[in-house]
């Protein structure tokens, strides 16, 4: 039995579910809730290389190429603002980020 | 065969590590699980005959954004008892939520994957195909000015992530480089007037 292409979109549909899940888990860690991010982008990524590889077409590496651009730049910007807000506040607590409540 | 066996191999280390960063108590351990997460995926790209895009997951993710995780996490002093804290409360909703995508997922892959090689044996490539000259010769092409937004992308990142973090403390002995051009020579020299004293 070879691997198909139903495999690689089926571990890549688990691994988006987890992902989302931890999002709803850890929805007051704001440090896990990027790191779930970084799981849905990957989840992503493995789609586009199945494609580009099973369709036998370069340009889904391009996609993922860039995702992972851009995924580098979110982390860091988002571990940046992170930072940022523990210094101020002290807590990295979603639910404690109520500054702009009316 | 082998690559069968190392295919179910790679998928279940990598869903355990994703189970375990969703689920460690500590961010520390979250943060080297995502590490396997991205290693066990890189080797099931390099499955995918995705050479180039393997080595850069390990690289970037690998050696410079985990790195960058777990400096953070290790900066911030997380009490992580409160941090758990509505874990279980909110496992119901996380459960049903995934369980609705899953169906979602299942029903696309399984039922509308029509014209799709869905299952397809994979051709072996010979030995002289490339895909990183592949993936050169479209990005270099076909692709450039993505390729350059991408560039400036990550410029800008580097300059708001630097400018975000950087902070200014009073009392601290800094240099002010302004001040420093802006200097005139009567600032610094006094030129006086005064007689000879010799003989």
């Amino acid at each position: 039995m070879m691997v198909t292409l139903s495999h690689y979109l089926t571990l890549s549909a688990l691994l988006f579910t987890i992902s989302i899940a931890g999002i709803f888990l850890n929805r007051k860690n704001v440090i896990v809730l990027l790191m779930c991010v970084e799981l849905l982008l990957l989840a992503v990524n493995f789609n586009f290389i199945a494609f580009s590889r099973y369709l036998d077409d370069p340009a889904g590496q391009v996609f993922v190429f860039f995702i992972l651009t851009v995924a580098a730049a979110e982390s860091a910007i988002g571990l940046a603002i992170l930072v940022v807000l523990f210094r101020s506040r002290r807590s990295i607590n979603v639910q404690e980020l109520d500054v702009l409540k009316g | 065969m082998f690559t069968t066996f190392l295919f179910y191999a790679l998928s279940t280390v990598l869903l355990a590590a994703a189970i375990g960063v969703i689920t460690a108590r500590n961010p520390v351990y979250a943060a080297l699980f995502l590490i396997l997460a991205f290693v066990a995926s890189a080797v099931l790209w390099l499955l995918l005959e995705a050479e180039f895009l393997a080595i850069v997951l390990v690289l970037v993710y690998v050696g410079a954004v985990m790195v960058l995780f777990l400096f953070v996490v290790m900066m911030l002093d997380i009490n992580v008892t409160t941090m758990r804290e509505g874990f279980l409360r909110y496992a119901p909703v996380g459960a049903i939520v995934a369980g609705i995508i899953v169906l979602e997922l299942a029903y696309v892959i399984w039922f509308r994957s029509d014209g799709l090689p869905v299952g397809a044996q994979l051709v072996p490539r010979d030995g002289a195909y490339s895909s990183t000259e592949e993936l050169g010769k479209v990005l270099y092409t076909q692709y450039l000015y993505p390729f350059e937004l991408a560039g400036m992308l990550l410029l800008l990142a580097i300059v708001a992530a630097i400018l975000l973090t950087m902070r200014h403390r009073p009392g601290l002995k800094v240099q002010d480089v302004a001040e420093q051009v802006k200097v005139q020579r009567g600032d610094r020299v006094r030129m006086v007037q005064m007689k000879s004293e010799s003989e």
